[in-house]
């Protein structure tokens, strides 16, 4: 145990169980985190791809991707920069829908998150099937805005939330792990909040 | 610091992990704000734009911590955070209202490989408020480099008396714009399209540093006066709250 800073003795004494070591609640509010100006992207102009190491490279127009089955998150997210925001209720459709429309080869075991805008978030395969991660437009019943990655967003709830990418546009399978945007700029290759893989060799 | 800063990011993730940094200066230049200047023990060189993460721990192991921008140079031997007190803070109010120079802190880094300047390229800075302590880092480098023609700034903030770091920042020619005081004979109001027009060049990398209501308005006026989205890079930080 680090030594006590003099004179700190912590003011949420109540802690949470839901909340990852290191993180506070943000409650009500909803920080917003990005590196690059917030594109407004009209819906109709939104496309998401599933490409790379699969048997049938497939693009789902909104409309398209809106007539999938739909499904809903109800849950915690947890931002690196230390907030966490509890029961929040995303819906779209899940990643495993679209993953067996395109089929995944056997040698597909990564996925890199690609933006409109270009960002990158690199993720293993397993941690965006079964059940554990979709694409979202709405937040709490409304259309996602775009500071919060409307129209589209990934999002991968039980990683840090810098992998959830804003204005997804593509997802391509790939053999091997290859850094990210942040990933690249020193954050952690998989990012699971309850063991703070907050940096690269955390 | 005698040559360039290399475009390797060698800095990104932090070098190791927690290090001790002993509290060598306490001041409060400007009002619900903290300058830090901080002896880290086996400190690593920073890029300018990068930041550290500081760490608290209670007497019952509870810990809590946050990130804040660098302001120093690198070639500083010591390491400065400027902190901004949040009401309902718990890092920024025991820095602020606790802290004495011989208190020892934990703190990780530098961080950061994204929103940082090479020390070579021209570079355009816009800050919200306290949004300016990466540039002051990037302004001090500057002059040790003297490299100072490369960098423009413009600055929106309340009041002058909130701005850290104004006159090092007026000396060094940065355009202040005030939003809720008038200064001279400009009246009070926020940074505009045509505050950005002399100041931008193409060849320019730009950095917006700011709370996300001024992060949003100012990569929104980028983007009318035709500044590819792609040379903009932007720090937000705070509350998803009130813009500047």
């Amino acid at each position: 145990m680090p030594t006590p800073t003099r004179g700190f003795l912590g003011r949420r004494r109540e802690r949470d169980p839901r909340l990852p070591p290191g993180q506070y609640d943000v409650g009500g509010d909803w920080p917003v985190l990005t590196a690059e100006p917030t594109p407004r992207i009209a819906p109709e102009t939104w496309s998401i791809t599933v490409d790379g190491l699969v048997e049938q490279p497939t693009t789902w127009s909104w409309d398209e991707a809106h007539r999938l089955p739909p499904s809903e998150y109800r849950g915690d997210i947890h931002c690196v920069t230390t907030w966490s925001k509890l029961d929040t209720r995303f819906s779209g459709v899940s990643v495993d829908t679209l993953l067996e429309a395109a089929r995944p080869t056997a040698e597909a075991h990564f996925v890199m998150a690609t933006s409109r805008t270009g960002y990158t978030a690199n993720l293993p395969l397993a941690d965006v099937t079964g059940g554990k991660a979709w694409l979202v437009w709405d937040f709490d019943g409304r259309p996602l805005t775009p500071e919060h990655g409307g129209p589209v967003r990934l999002l991968v709830p039980h990683l840090y939330f810098w992998k959830s990418a804003k204005w997804v546009s593509r997802l391509t399978l790939l053999t091997r792990d290859q850094p990210g945007f942040w990933e690249q700029n020193g954050y952690h290759d998989r990012g699971d909040p309850w063991r703070q893989q907050r940096y690269q060799g955390d | 610091m005698t040559e360039a800063l290399g475009a390797d990011v060698v800095g990104a993730a932090p070098s190791g992990g927690w290090r001790s940094a002993v509290v060598a200066g306490v001041r409060r230049p400007v009002p619900r704000s903290v300058q830090l200047r901080l002896d880290v023990e086996d400190r690593v060189d920073h890029l300018p734009g990068q930041h550290y993460v500081v760490r608290l721990t209670a007497p019952d192991g509870y810990t809590a911590q946050r990130s804040y921008s660098i302001a120093s140079a690198p070639g500083d031997p010591l390491l400065e955070l400027f902190v901004e007190r949040l009401d309902d803070g718990e890092v920024s109010t025991h820095l602020a209202d606790v802290v004495e120079p011989g208190d020892v802190l934990e703190v990780r880094g530098p961080i950061g490989g994204w929103f940082v300047w090479d020390g070579e390229s021209p570079a355009l800075l816009l800050a919200g408020g306290s949004g300016v302590v990466p540039f002051v880092s990037m302004l001090r480098t500057a002059r040790a480099l003297r490299r100072t023609d490369l960098l423009r700034i413009a600055v929106s903030v309340r009041t002058l008396e909130q701005l850290p770091y104004a006159d090092e920042l007026l000396q060094a020619g940065a355009l202040v714009v005030t939003t809720r005081e008038a200064r001279g004979i400009r009246p009070a109001g926020r940074l505009t399209g045509a505050d950005l027009v002399p100041l931008w060049e193409p060849g320019q990398t730009v950095y917006v540093c700011g709370s996300g209501g001024f992060a949003e308005s100012a990569t929104g006026l980028l983007v009318e006066l035709g500044v590819p989205p792609s040379v903009i890079r932007v720090e937000r930080f705070g509350p998803s709250g009130a813009p500047v």
